[in-house]
């Protein structure tokens, strides 16, 4: 419903301080990552410096944080990619029996709590003797990311008219030139969305990553460690503002490119 | 849709229409010729050659879908030149050839555009020119006008006509639309309840048709009731007797009531009734109207009174 006349001020200054509450933690953040005090986060901060950007950028372990998380999020967004856009094909394109129980359960991780997922991977890891490492990270985090890429193409699956596919192969195009020639185009926006929206959700992840991770720590995993054991404080605020970046730019392109159309699903996990 | 014991031969060259009712198995027997459909009995032949197993992309026959399927991702050209594409032609052959048939289709110069930037008979157009480039044996067009607005449809159907004498190219057509199938076809088939009820000309489904199903179907009829039919002519069975065939008089004939009488612009629908049967008569409008209420006497000539003898008692 949408009314033509002016929102009354009362319901503005609701709003506004709606967006300040959701937002202002975030700023202050930022504020932290340049304060001269070190120890503990003082209101106002007694003064403002850069130097703690070069600090962060001179600590090899945040670069070893960063590039696991950057790895995580990369290969676990491929293979959401994949097993995604099969899944909704077979979802949307054809009848089989148990058609809607295979929708559910592909569904079913993002609706599930994190610490559900997390404890029953490190279950089942520990029951089949799968040592912790890079690739236990990485199977955590896809069981969430297969979901936004699913729901993306899903959408736009049941978009694309079927007598297209049948008018690629009655040209003479068989499964695999129809695939390349006519359904990837009609999807890749769609693919590209979850795709970024995979990797944002990656990226950020700790609680699936907190229970699959063996010695190794992602970015977030590092992040909650530093806030434990005060170092350099202001090293994680400067890390935490690139994190935001990192995930802001790649769920504000994935806004744009669907914007018209899907809705962007699992945007909150 | 299941269709059963359909038996049709479908001769080269040939403008043939497949004609029923939604859900009577045209277009599933449209979809078995294409091969996006699997016959659980019986086979396909196109041009002499089983066509079992031979998925749609090796087929010889093209499709003009009835929602156009027009890729939207493609400029007008490159729908037009998918065929080629497919088949590996060079960038340059497969432009030209389909420049020339966008030219055939009266549609030169809107190659650069979008499918969603052409009206309806465009995006028809379009598709003709598409499923014709790969020069099909033979083309399958499936309901191709019925988006189409009244007028259009009609320069269409006389468009389309006109391509296929030129081409000379086997066109199947499925339509629900019996006054288009009719007006464009060299032979008819009249489907119901995925049976074919009867294969002709035009004119000799219109004249002579096998059933009541087919009667009613095509063109409006009366039928008489076969204990009338036997009381005129001694066989027992229904008849069709068109209503233009029947004459309105006062002189010979049988008495009847003028019940009703319509307007239609070209014809007046004038409805008596006889002591056996209510009949519909069309009269010109030049002819003398009768008023309702009226004392008539109607009469036909006896070869315009056709039998069904073999009316499979479908109504």
């Amino acid at each position: 419903m949408r009314s033509d006349q002016p929102a009354p001020l009362s319901i503005k200054i609701l709003a506004g301080a709606g967006l300040l509450f959701l937002h202002l933690p975030i700023l202050l953040i930022f504020v932290y990552a340049f304060t001269t005090e070190d120890k503990t986060y003082q209101w106002p901060p007694p003064g403002y410096t850069l130097k703690w950007l070069e600090v962060t950028w001179n600590r090899p372990d945040v670069w070893e944080a960063l590039t696991l998380s950057v790895k995580v999020a990369s290969i676990s967004t491929l293979i959401a990619m994949l097993l995604g856009t099969l899944c909704a094909a077979a979802v949307s394109r054809t009848r089989f029996f148990g058609r809607e129980v295979v929708s559910l359960l592909v569904i079913l991780p993002i609706a599930l709590p994190g610490i559900i997922t997390g404890i029953s991977l490190r279950s089942a890891f520990n029951i089949a003797d799968i040592p912790f490492s890079f690739w236990t990270i990485v199977l955590g985090h896809a069981t969430f990311c297969v979901v936004v890429v699913y729901n993306n193409a899903v959408a736009r699956f049941r978009r694309l008219s079927g007598s297209l596919i049948e008018a690629s192969m009655d040209l003479g195009a068989n499964s695999f030139q129809t695939f390349r020639h006519v359904i990837l185009p009609n999807i890749s926006t769609a693919l590209l969305a979850g795709g970024m929206l995979a990797f944002a959700l990656s990226f950020d992840e700790v609680i699936v990553t907190t229970f699959t991770a063996g010695q190794q720590a992602t970015l977030p995993i590092w992040m909650l460690e530093e806030l434990v054991r005060p170092r350099q404080r202001p090293v994680t605020n400067v890390v935490a503002m690139v994190v935001v970046i990192v995930t802001f730019v790649p769920i504000l392109l994935a806004y744009y490119l669907t914007r018209d159309g899907d809705q962007v699903a699992g945007h909150s996990k | 849709m299941a269709i059963d014991q359909v038996n049709l031969d479908i001769q080269p060259g040939e403008f043939f229409a497949m004609l029923g009712p939604s859900g009577s198995g045209k277009t599933t027997c449209l979809r078995l010729i294409a091969g996006f459909e699997k016959p659980t009995f019986g086979s396909v032949h196109i041009f002499g050659e089983r066509s079992d197993g031979v998925p749609p992309y090796r087929r010889n026959v093209n499709t003009v879908f009835q929602d156009y399927a027009l890729f939207p991702h493609l400029s007008v050209l490159d729908n037009v030149a998918y065929g080629l594409m497919i088949a590996g032609e060079e960038k340059s052959t497969r432009s030209k050839a389909a420049d020339e048939m966008l030219e055939l289709v009266s549609l030169g110069g809107f190659g650069h555009r979008k499918p969603s930037q052409l009206s309806g008979g465009q995006r028809q157009r379009v598709a003709l020119a598409r499923a014709l480039i790969n020069k099909p044996k033979v083309l399958l067009l499936d309901e191709p006008l019925g988006a189409l607005d009244l007028k259009l449809r009609e320069e269409m159907q006389e468009e389309l006509k006109l391509l296929q004498r030129r081409l000379g190219l086997t066109f199947v057509f499925v339509t629900h639309d019996q006054s288009e199938a009719l007006s464009m076809a060299d032979r008819v088939a009249v489907f119901n309840e995925g049976r074919v009820m009867q294969v002709d000309t035009p004119e000799s489904i219109y004249k002579y048709p096998n059933s009541t199903f087919v009667a009613n179907f095509v063109g409006a009829s009366n039928i008489v009731p076969a204990e009338f039919v036997s009381a005129l002519t001694g066989k027992a069975c229904p008849a069709s007797l068109r209503p233009e065939f029947i004459q309105i008089g006062y002189g010979d004939g049988y008495s009847a009531t003028v019940a009703d009488i319509n307007f239609m612009g070209a014809a007046r629908r004038v409805t008596v009734d006889l002591e056996e049967c209510r009949l519909r008569v069309l009269l010109g409008v030049d002819q003398e109207a009768p008023r309702i209420g009226d004392q008539v006497k109607v009469s036909w000539a006896p070869e315009n009174l056709h039998l069904m003898e073999q009316n499979s008692g479908n109504r």
